[in-house]
């Protein structure tokens, strides 16, 4: 993995995604879904950067509004130098062949009915770049970059295991050799054993084509191992964006903090030693988001200004310029947030009453030595 | 004497293209207020055996005992089976939606399991305990919600809803076959920190089908690991993570991220999980394996062999079985000297 430092390829200022829904008694009143809400970040030539979040914070949105695979309701996405966010159809084609993406599900995303060679040919047809036997070599060359067989180009999806299927999606988006490549939790549908194939593959094959990934999946520790940045979202919102390490040693934001400590970690010393903060309640409704910082109902940190005013991503306390948090209040290093208890409270909070506040999970106080293996 | 004794299950499924070994022989024992986590990959035969005995695996093949009080729950007919199934041993699934019938309200569903197996409480007892069961797996405002039909609560609240129905009639045992997998972490966190308490609570003893080794990290007493329908290792958490026999577990732990320090190039298992219509010959796990000799290939290991010097520890695996005949190979093998 290289270390960041090229030029931004992609720049996506003020994006915001909404929906439209319609509810109630004979679909009259029209609410609108905040997927996405005011997200600017950039994307430097040849990074990885994280995007990772809970279901329904926007993530997915937000990489298909940056591959325009959206249209955006407000905001702008540049991509090498060139604004994308109003271009038509017809003017997008270019950058299409510069923007692919790979998808969740190894098993939806490929038509049954097609063979291999002809799904992955695809590019190729509709850009018109090769056809007949030069098509069919160049497919092959990719099913071999990306350790299929190509003796099976013409065999169908069915005959491929999920990790091999996920290789064809790889291959498919690697055909026309993009600048950027949108993983959209590539990794979630697979076992273990097989995850770890298809993320070796992705690192050799950014190192081979200098590719700049985005990467999106709740799997925090599969986003550490691949990201070279990494954005926290919560309703639509980046809450936390840093370098991979900032943002799993020292997050500021009482969410990011609370997300990362949740995850479990297959080691049981570490685990018994983690203080694990157990956050209360539900994720807001992204049609009614809360006022001010969106986290402020389950927070233990909130304050009134929380409620009223929204918080900028900006560098706080004594961060460089590369570490970003959208908090009034960010925790400081060392600071430990699990004595705290949530400190506003609205008529829309969620109460628990028998996990009320942030418990602290001590587990068997075993003090051998810290957390490696 | 175990809760819970697994021994010799088999189970298999006739299909069109022939039959499928979804058990071979699979051996494994719970005690009261203890958690067993089985951990495995898609296909391992994880969810298969434990759906076995509780007899939800319709038109399968099926032998071997499963000795629950001492009694055979394998051997019993259906109408003895019910009498098991929910006041002793209960279960919750992966999917809480598909789970709770959408047409019906959350505390209608929870109400009739009780009345279904205490026709004697009153139907205003039967909500009652269902507002207080809601309330005890932390449902905000449980006289409320308990008139919420399943789509009004999120996936968080909707398997809370599922644990507090499994619990209704306080069984033994609970089995929760991947209780979590379709959660985001923090509601993960929420949900197994339910099952916790309520398993202090109530002394109930648990098994927790998942593929996540982190959950097993947390919540496990002991652990089985499976793989292609058969047991590879049997011990308690630590030795699993720790002093692992099986080279199955070690892959398996060798292929995670590892949390935190370096990040270098993650160690796949080669090659895929076979077929279990035409399962290898010899051990399961051998087309795979990094220590794989002629034995392998053609002799099925000894299930389950105990491991010098540990009172659970058991693995079916061909390598000597003694703590430094298993690490010699380990380095001969690897190479990785002195690696942990």
């Amino acid at each position: 993995m290289t270390a960041p430092g090229g030029d931004v390829l992609v720049s996506a200022t003020d994006v915001v995604k909404h929906f439209p829904v319609q509810s109630g008694s004979l679909r009259r009143s029209r609410d609108v879904v905040h997927a996405v809400d005011g997200v600017s970040l950039e994307v430097r030539r040849g990074e990885t950067l994280g995007i990772v979040g809970e279901t329904g914070c926007g993530k997915s949105t937000l990489a298909r509004c940056i591959a325009r695979l959206f249209d955006l309701t407000s905001g702008k996405v540049v991509f090498d130098g060139q604004d994308i966010s109003r271009l038509k159809p017809r003017h997008l084609r270019p950058v299409r062949r510069e923007v692919q993406m790979i998808f969740q599900d190894p098993y939806g995303s490929l038509n049954p009915k097609r063979r291999v060679g002809s799904i992955i040919g695809d590019p190729f047809a509709i850009h018109g770049v090769a056809r007949g036997d030069e098509r069919k070599r160049r497919v092959q060359e990719l099913m071999e970059v990306v350790g299929l067989n190509p003796e099976h180009y013409n065999r169908f999806p069915a005959e491929f295991s999920g990790g091999q299927r996920q290789r064809i999606g790889v291959a498919r988006a690697l055909a026309l050799r993009p600048k950027l490549i949108v993983c959209d939790e590539p990794v979630s549908a697979l076992d273990v054993s097989i995850q770890a194939q298809i993320v070796n593959l992705l690192s050799d094959l950014q190192d081979q084509f200098q590719l700049t990934y985005i990467f999106i999946a709740h799997d925090l520790s599969v986003v550490r191992h691949v990201s070279d940045r990494v954005a926290i979202m919560y309703l639509g919102k980046i809450v936390e964006m840093a370098p991979v390490e900032d943002i799993y040693t020292r997050a500021r934001h009482p969410y990011a903090k609370a997300l990362l400590s949740a995850v479990p970690v297959p080691d049981p010393k570490t685990a018994s030693q983690r203080e694990r903060i157990i956050l209360v309640g539900d994720v807001p409704s992204p049609i009614n988001p809360p006022s001010g910082c969106r986290f402020h109902p389950r927070c233990p940190k909130a304050q009134q200004r929380c409620v009223d005013e929204v918080p900028d991503l900006v560098p706080r306390l004594s961060d460089d310029a590369s570490h970003l948090a959208a908090c009034h209040f960010p925790v400081a290093d060392g600071e430990d947030l699990t004595a705290s208890r949530p400190t506003i409270s609205t008529e829309d909070r969620v109460v628990e009453p028998e996990l009320v506040g942030l418990e602290v999970l001590h587990g068997l106080s075993d003090r051998t030595e810290g957390g490696t293996q | 004497m175990a809760l819970l004794e697994i021994k010799d299950l088999e189970v298999s499924f006739p299909t069109i293209d022939g039959v499928v070994q979804a058990v071979r022989g699979v051996s494994f024992s719970v005690d009261k207020g203890k958690t067993l986590g089985i951990v495995g990959e898609s296909g391992s035969g994880k969810s298969v055996a434990t759906q076995t005995i509780t007899g939800l695996t319709r038109g399968a093949e099926v032998s071997g005992q499963a000795l629950f009080r001492g009694k055979d729950l394998l051997t019993m007919t259906q109408a003895e089976l019910r009498q098991v199934r929910g006041p002793q041993i209960a279960m919750i699934f992966q999917d809480p939606l598909s789970s709770l019938h959408p047409y019906y309200r959350v505390g209608w569903q929870i109400v009739e399991m009780i009345r279904a197996h205490e026709p004697d409480t009153s139907k205003k007892a039967a909500r009652q305990r269902a507002v207080d069961l809601l309330r005890l797996v932390g449902i905000p405002q449980p006289e409320r919600r308990v008139d919420d039909y399943p789509h009004q609560f999120s996936g968080g609240m909707r398997q809370r809803a599922m644990i507090a129905m499994a619990m209704s009639l306080n069984p033994v045992l609970l089995i929760a076959d991947e209780p979590t997998t379709a959660l985001d972490v923090t509601v993960q966190a929420q949900v197994l920190r339910v099952i916790e308490r309520l398993q202090e609570e109530f002394d109930t003893a648990v098994i927790l089908i998942t593929h996540d080794l982190g959950v097993i990290a947390e919540v496990a007493d002991d652990v089985v690991v499976m793989y292609a329908g058969s047991a590879m290792e049997h011990a308690t958490r630590d030795e699993i993570f720790y002093q692992n026999h099986h080279p199955y577990t070690e892959g398996l732990l060798r292929s995670l991220p590892a949390y935190g320090g370096e990040r270098e190039r993650l160690h796949p298992i080669a090659g895929q999980p076979p077929s279990l219509i035409n399962p290898p010959k010899g051990c399961p796990f051998h087309p795979r394996c990094p220590y794989v000799f002629d034995k392998c290939r053609t002799d099925p290991p000894p299930p389950l062999d105990p491991v010098e010097g540990s009172v659970l520890h058991r693995s079916a695996c061909w390598l000597p079985h003694t703590r430094a005949g298993r690490e010699e190979v380990r380095l001969r093998v690897t190479g990785e000297a002195l690696a942990r």
